[in-house]
């Protein structure tokens, strides 16, 4: 294993994320907040110490990095990120415990918007708006960021292939144009370009900018972290129908985007992929306001409130502006499956995603025929191409993995002692990235009830949610560290 | 530049590797997932899978943003359609195809505007040349030619009892007693370019350029005895044999060509005349021996398979064979081979890579490109042809005055038909071919890209 590659890298994230708090210390700053200020300015030093230290003994590497060193790359790079991330709520001590400054760093940065805060409006302005931000930068992915900035194109090797592989969802990662570089440029480009969209049509709502900056990094990361206690529910109806919109947008796969950008319109539109996405958020949305009328003034509030928590469910970013937990079962059961399936594979949310869900009964529908007619040949096709079977089997194996992890956490959760539907409804939230569950981690409720193993496994989940289970699950394989 | 290279078998990872270094955005294409995804986990490229003659796949490589295209299928109907096609569908590509059969050879070529054809490529027509050029000057291990086949650069090893043994470059003028520049050197498996104060050991590779005729008395100098050969014999009757045995016959050395496939036989009989045409295997020593290994002045092994050739070489090397040939396919790993004697090795691949790598740079610098491209010393040195034009800085200014970058040596300028092995006083003007070796560490596209900044 290429250990010092695999620093050099590190010390590569760890140093832009130094430089991303900045922003936050320069707000607590301006707002003399004298414990977030010391906060961040330790967390900085220690994060570029680190990445320093780092840098200066991995400086000689060796080339070759394959597979294995990608997806351990990716997750060793998460969880460092993250341990350095929760630095400025510990410091500061508006979160005194570690495990929980913890769960709400990784919380932010895998988009999941889980918190452990009663109260957020008492978090001073830095440490919102770096909690917020955790999402922005999760969102596309820290490495992508990386590789986009990083040393010039000519030298670039195929086996940056295995970063964006490992970190970006779906189940065929392919990039957009020849050089990695350039494609991680393109998709930072488009993701900056929405997020600032965002904020001017929040801006011209008559939301404050701070506000407005915030939740857009929750929107664009399909995070899910409010500022307010009651998240989107405060803001105006026009504020909430923008929130919607683009949160439905950064479910979409990016590359729908970059084919837009180059004329190629027919191709997006006759995506399954994402005619399927859209297809089920419609759907839902009918059925969801069609089985909670009545319990809002006017069919418009229905259809908004509906459509709002199916777009925030569906691209598991997790805002709220209603207490689903009051809802009927059926709307409830909906939004369960809704959590499962998430968003589409390349956009900035978690789940199975659509792509896969849309391989998976591409496939049922294949093996029941295959009964009928057993001499039949079949293949698979989406959009006209045909999936190879190793598509096929690595997409089985996913959602094996993805079930047992979820079996797993759900047994372990449950020796806290809540409800079976929380506790289930937890591990869903965390592992497909959404933020609120059910029953007691509702949309007005938090995780800060649950002991330190439950905070720690869900932590680990959504680590795994995020990288799609096996930069993780590599981790624990004993294969990973044993040999050459 | 946008290159879309279809075709991801020898030659096409070769270019690949290549172009990508040079800072090109590659898109590949071909009909196995399996070869795409290897060299997507090797380099920074795009892969699509498909047929690559047919539009829809062209059109998802993107071949109408695409200024280049080379197209290195295994059929030469299916590169001929592909560019055809590639070319109806962007006017402004420019299209390269791989053309193997010696009956399409000549007619392709005339027509190629037809085809929309902007060069078309025949690895073993090229190799076939190259080694007819060893073979009726041996005494070098390899040889490349510039300014119009004037001066060469030649690949010498330099043995225990040579002459040259712990030599410094200063001294040697004095002992060859001609006019020669040893350009490059390959040590140890690592290419160097050497100044005044190298000394050369034995086990050494050197480069060596020289004008065609001071070559003659280099040999002779160096006790490097060349008589012309007049018996060659050819292991495997494939398109490279067929393309050598027929440039050889024409230079009036007798040819026998040993070929296991009964029907191949009968064909080559046909078309060639002149050449003995043995049935037979050829890596059955009895045979070999039976038909005058011992005797032959050279030998050259073009079977398909690389282990083959190189068993033959060592038999022909045992025998006392004085020159030995040996084409190397898919393994281009020299070092290894530097170990035992199996002579030159020639490796297709490599030489066509070499021409479609000149044409890509010269497209994209119009003006100013190089005349020829040869890669030398395992490919860890190139040696480029340039003319000088009146954009060329530093004209008529004396060579030792100007501030080159590291690992570049001017080894050769060409006046009026004269070359020229430069010293410290010599300079270029307008109209001169000026000879670069360069260390690879960057591109160089124009003669201007030689100095420092």
């Amino acid at each position: 294993m290429n250990y010092r590659m695999m620093g050099k890298f590190i010390s590569r994230i760890l140093a832009v994320e130094a430089v991303f708090m900045i922003p936050a210390l320069l707000i607590s700053i301006f707002h003399a907040e004298s414990e977030s200020v010391f906060g961040f300015l330790t967390s900085i030093v220690i994060t570029l110490a680190t990445a320093l230290l780092l840098y200066l003994v991995c400086r000689k590497a060796r080339k070759g990095f394959y597979a294995r060193e990608g997806l351990v790359c990716v997750g060793i790079s998460w969880i460092v990120m993250s341990l350095l991330g929760c630095l400025p709520f510990y410091f500061s001590g508006e979160i005194p415990r570690f495990v929980d400054a913890l769960f709400e760093t990784v919380s932010g940065f895998t988009t999941t918007g889980a918190s452990i805060l009663p109260e957020v409006e008492t978090l001073s302005m830095g440490n919102l708006y770096w909690r917020s931000f955790t999402h922005w930068l999760g969102g596309m992915g820290v490495l992508v960021f990386v590789l986009a900035i990083g040393r010039g194109r000519e030298k670039s090797d195929g086996y940056t292939m295995h970063l964006l592989r490992a970190e970006s969802p779906g189940p065929k990662v392919e990039k957009l144009v020849p050089r990695m570089k350039d494609s991680a440029k393109i998709l930072y480009f488009i993701y900056v370009f929405l997020t600032i969209l965002n904020v001017v049509f929040l801006l011209f709502g008559g939301m404050p900018l701070f506000d407005a900056l915030c939740t857009a990094f929750g929107t664009a990361g399909t995070g899910g972290f409010g500022i307010k206690n009651d998240s989107i529910a405060g803001y105006s109806p026009y504020l909430q129908n923008v929130c919607t919109v683009f949160m439905l947008l950064f479910g979409v796969n990016f590359s729908c985007y970059y084919m837009l950008a180059i004329r190629q319109v027919k191709n997006v539109w006759k995506d399954e992929e994402l005619r399927f996405y859209l297809g089920t958020v419609f759907a839902s949305i009918l059925l969801i306001a069609w089985n909670v009328r009545g319990m809002y003034g006017t069919l418009g509030e229905t259809v908004r409130h509906a459509a709002f928590q199916v777009a925030s469910i569906m691209t598991t970013t997790g805002f709220a502006t209603t207490d689903f937990d009051l809802w009927p079962s059926f709307s409830k059961a909906i939004l369960l499956g809704l959590m499962i399936v998430g968003a589409c594979a390349g956009s900035t949310g978690g789940g199975f995603k659509c792509g896969r869900t849309l391989l998976l009964i591409k496939s049922l529908r294949r093996n029941v025929r295959q009964i009928l007619h057993p001499r039949k040949v079949q293949v698979v096709r989406v959009n006209g191409q045909m999936v190879t079977e190793r598509v096929l089997d690595n997409t089985n194996a996913y959602l094996a993995a993805y079930a047992f992890i979820i079996v797993f956490s759900f047994i372990v959760i449950s020796i806290d002692g809540f409800t079976p539907m929380t506790n289930f409804s937890a591990v869903l939230a965390c592992f497909n990235n959404i933020g609120p569950g059910l029953e007691s981690v509702g949309p007005t409720c938090n995780f800060a009830d649950y002991g330190l193993l439950s905070k720690s496994l869900l932590i680990v989940d959504m680590l795994a949610g995020r990288l799609e289970i096996f930069p993780i699950l590599i981790l624990f394989s004993r294969s990973t560290w044993s040999g050459k | 530049m946008r290159i879309i290279i279809a075709g991801d078998g020898k030659v096409g990872s070769t270019l690949t590797r290549q172009l990508v270094a040079e800072g090109h955005d590659i898109t590949l294409i071909d009909a196995k997932a399996e070869v795409l995804e290897v060299s997507e986990e090797r380099y920074d490229i795009m892969a699509v899978q498909g047929n690559c003659a047919s539009m829809a796949t062209l059109k998802r490589a993107g071949v109408e943003e695409a200024e280049l295209l080379i197209v290195m299928t295994g059929a030469d109907e299916v590169n001929l359609l592909c560019c055809t096609i590639a070319h109806g569908m962007n006017p402004n590509l420019h299209t390269i195809a791989r053309i193997r059969n010696p009956e399409y050879k000549d007619q392709i070529y005339q027509m190629r505007h037809l085809f929309g054809l902007s060069m078309v490529i025949n690895p073993e027509g090229q190799a076939a040349i190259e080694m007819e050029r060893l073979i009726k000057y041996p005494g070098f291990l390899k040889r490349d030619t510039f300014a119009k086949g004037k001066v060469e650069i030649v690949e010498l090893r330099i043995k225990e009892d040579s002459k040259l043994c712990n030599v410094s470059l200063y001294e040697l003028t004095n002992i060859v007693k001609c006019k020669i520049l040893v350009c490059a050197v390959l040590r140890n498996s690592k290419a160097v370019i050497p100044d005044g104060n190298f000394v050369l050991q034995a086990g050494d590779r050197i480069f060596v350029t020289a004008s065609t005729r001071e070559l003659t008395v280099f040999l002779k100098n160096m006790g490097i005895i060349t008589h012309k050969a007049k018996r060659v014999l050819l292991c495997g009757g494939g398109r490279l044999s067929y393309y050598l045995s027929k440039l050889l016959v024409q230079d009036g050395i007798q040819v026998e060509i040993i070929e296991q496939n009964q029907d191949r036989c009968m064909d080559l009989a046909n078309q060639l005349p002149d050449v003995t045409v043995v049935h037979g295997d050829a890596s059955n020593e009895f045979l070999l021996e039976g038909e005058g290994l011992g005797e032959c002045d050279a030998l050259v092994t073009l079977t398909g398979v690389d282990e083959m050739n190189l068993f033959i070489s060592l038999i022909g090397s045992n025998a006392g064979v004085p020159q030995i040939i040996t084409k190397l396919g898919r393994l281009s790993n020299n070092n290894i081979l530097e170990k035992i004697s199996v002579g030159s090795t020639i490796s297709p691949k490599d030489l066509c890579c070499n021409d479609i790598v000149r044409y890509v740079r010269a497209i994209r610098n119009q003006n100013g490109a190089a005349q020829a491209v040869n890669v030398i010393a395992d490919g860890q040195a190139e040696a480029i042809e340039f003319l000088v034009d009146e954009n060329t800085k530093h004209c008529e200014e004396p060579l030792k005055k100007l501030k080159l970058k590291k690992n570049i040596r001017v080894a050769g300028i060409n006046r009026h038909n004269s070359f020229e092995i430069p010293n410290g006083d010599s300079f270029y003007r307008k109209g001169d071919a000026v000879i670069i070796v360069t260390g690879r560490d960057e591109v160089i596209y124009q003669l201007n890209d030689i100095f420092l900044p």
